[in-house]
């Protein structure tokens, strides 16, 4: 439960116990936060009080007299919205003219309640003043977090795109400085590992722009007929020497052409990425089977390899931002840590999803579910 | 190669297998006896298997302080052995660490910290000034 803090600032003391009676045992709901919302009320008699215990009592709503004695409502208004505060003020009067509601709309206020007023009307008004506070919360909140995780990515980035070039540049020292002596062949697996870094960075370069493209939704999409058979065949092609090297057997089980209304790329991408993932994380000798089923207007590619496999808990977390599983397995793969973020966001723009079952030692399967039509 | 070093015995620990191979070929060029491992749990199985002049420890691999429970065991084998802490944490968080005051220096076992990214002659001053100790 939460409490909204409010204040009733009214010089007669009559009207500031109605107020406070009508509000200290209702309760509000509001349906987005599913939460029960309670108040807590202060009063002050004239404007200097009710200055006094915005700083102090911090209120969230303040119901205040238009009409005080020294420093007029108008005033306080002034002065409390010229603060960087959330207050939601609530002006209330008994000269209920169109002007004096605008004039204190104009310098701030958030709503306008006419005296005499009926008990429900001051809680009508003080709940829909509750509800917009809190959504404003809500909004800064989220806002707040979008930027933490930009922030959070930005540095991860940073660091994952900076450690492929301290790699390179060691092993360029030993190089330069001769380390093993004049014969170059010395050096041949130094130079080998620095291009596997550099191609890995390379490729986290080209995901992170394919997934910007995506994300700011700048990739244009044309959406045509495209054969899924054959661009899972591509994908085959893309990787045949990989998986040959490692006598890795790659299938395509298919019952029919699939053709569907997609953008060609996008597909591309889905197969490449589940594809060169079933090679690259398989053991040697392993096999790849890749199935596609059409039903129901429901593509379904699904990847089955026979690799290292994963743990669930490690699974759950396979779909963040440059989560790649480290252990001893893994530590010869390179990857990007990106694939899967675009495959989930791609799958997501044809209304799918991309799940994954795995088992340590086994292997894992990927399923990417695309909704289209034929 | 330097003669006086070839019965120094280095222990390389670190996850980073770019900056396990780099450290290793430059301490061998120098002239020292290194023996690698790529975990915290490969570190424990080599020192079973003998007892190194001086370690060299990731601290983050597979658990976030691996490279002070490496250095806690290496102690209880021998406490003379000086160990040296290595990591990335400063570069990548500013959070600066090291065993200054005593009570730092009863629970962490490590004599010297070095910063990733390390420059190897930054990495050879500091073992023969633990090693002279």
């Amino acid at each position: 439960m939460s409490i909204l803090k409010v204040l009733v600032v009214d010089d007669e003391l009559g009207m500031r116990l109605g107020m406070k009676k009508s509000l200290a045992r209702h309760r509000i709901n509001i349906p987005d936060i599913e939460e029960e919302i309670s108040f807590d009320i202060e009063m002050a008699e004239t404007g200097e009080e009710a200055l006094e215990k915005v700083t102090t009592f911090q209120p969230d709503v303040m119901l205040l007299d238009y009409k005080l004695p020294a420093m007029s409502g108008l005033e306080v208004l002034e002065e409390v919205t010229s603060e960087d505060s959330e207050m939601v003020t609530i002006m209330v009067t008994a000269y209920a003219s169109l002007e004096t509601a605008v004039s204190a709309i104009k310098r701030g206020a958030f709503d306008f309640l006419a005296k005499p007023f009926e008990p429900k009307e001051l809680r009508d008004v003080v709940e829909k003043a509750a509800r917009n506070l809190i959504l404003a919360r809500q909004v800064k909140k989220l806002e707040e977090e979008r930027r933490q995780v930009r922030f959070q990515f930005i540095s991860v980035l940073g660091h994952e795109l900076k450690a492929p070039i301290n790699a390179v540049e060691g092993y360029l020292g030993i190089l330069s400085d001769k380390v093993l002596g004049q014969e170059i062949g010395k050096y041949d697996d130094m130079v080998n590992r620095s291009m596997v870094r550099i191609r890995g960075m390379k490729k986290m370069i080209s995901d992170l722009l394919d997934l910007t493209r995506i994300e700011s939704g700048q990739k244009v999409r044309t959406l045509e007929q495209v054969n899924v058979n054959d661009i899972a065949k591509l994908a085959m092609e893309t990787v045949e020497i990989a998986a040959n090297e490692r006598n890795i057997e790659v299938n395509l089980h298919a019952d029919e052409e699939i053709v569907i209304e997609a953008d060609s790329g996008e597909i591309e991408i889905i197969m490449n990425n589940v594809i060169s993932n079933a090679v690259k994380y398989n053991k040697d000798n392993g096999q790849v089977d890749i199935t596609l089923t059409y039903e129901n207007e429901k593509v379904t590619i699904s990847v089955k390899d026979t690799g290292i496999g994963m743990t669930q808990e490690e699974a759950d977390s396979l779909f963040s931002e440059f989560k790649r599983i480290k252990n001893e397995k893994t530590r010869n793969i390179l990857g990007s840590g990106l694939g899967l973020s675009i495959l989930k966001r791609i799958s997501g723009m044809y209304n799918g999803d991309v799940k994954v079952t795995s088992e340590p030692d086994v292997g894992s399967t990927f399923t990417v579910n695309l909704l289209t039509t034929k | 190669m330097s003669e006086n070093k070839k019965n120094i015995n280095v222990m390389l620990v670190d996850d980073d297998v770019d900056f396990l191979t780099q450290t290793k070929i430059r301490l061998e060029a120098a002239g020292y006896d290194v023996r690698t491992a790529e975990s915290q749990a490969g570190g424990e199985k080599l020192l079973e298997e003998f007892t190194p002049d001086l370690a060299l420890l990731d601290l983050m691999m597979e658990n976030m302080d691996g490279g002070f429970a490496l250095a806690y065991h290496i102690k209880k084998k021998d406490p003379n052995i000086p160990v040296i802490i290595a990591s990335g944490v400063t570069s990548e968080t500013g959070i600066e660490f090291d065993a200054k005051t005593d009570e730092e220096k009863s629970w962490i076992k490590a004599d010297a910290f070095l910063a990733k990214p390390i420059r190897f002659e930054q990495l050879e001053k500091q073992i023969n000034i633990l090693l002279k100790k």
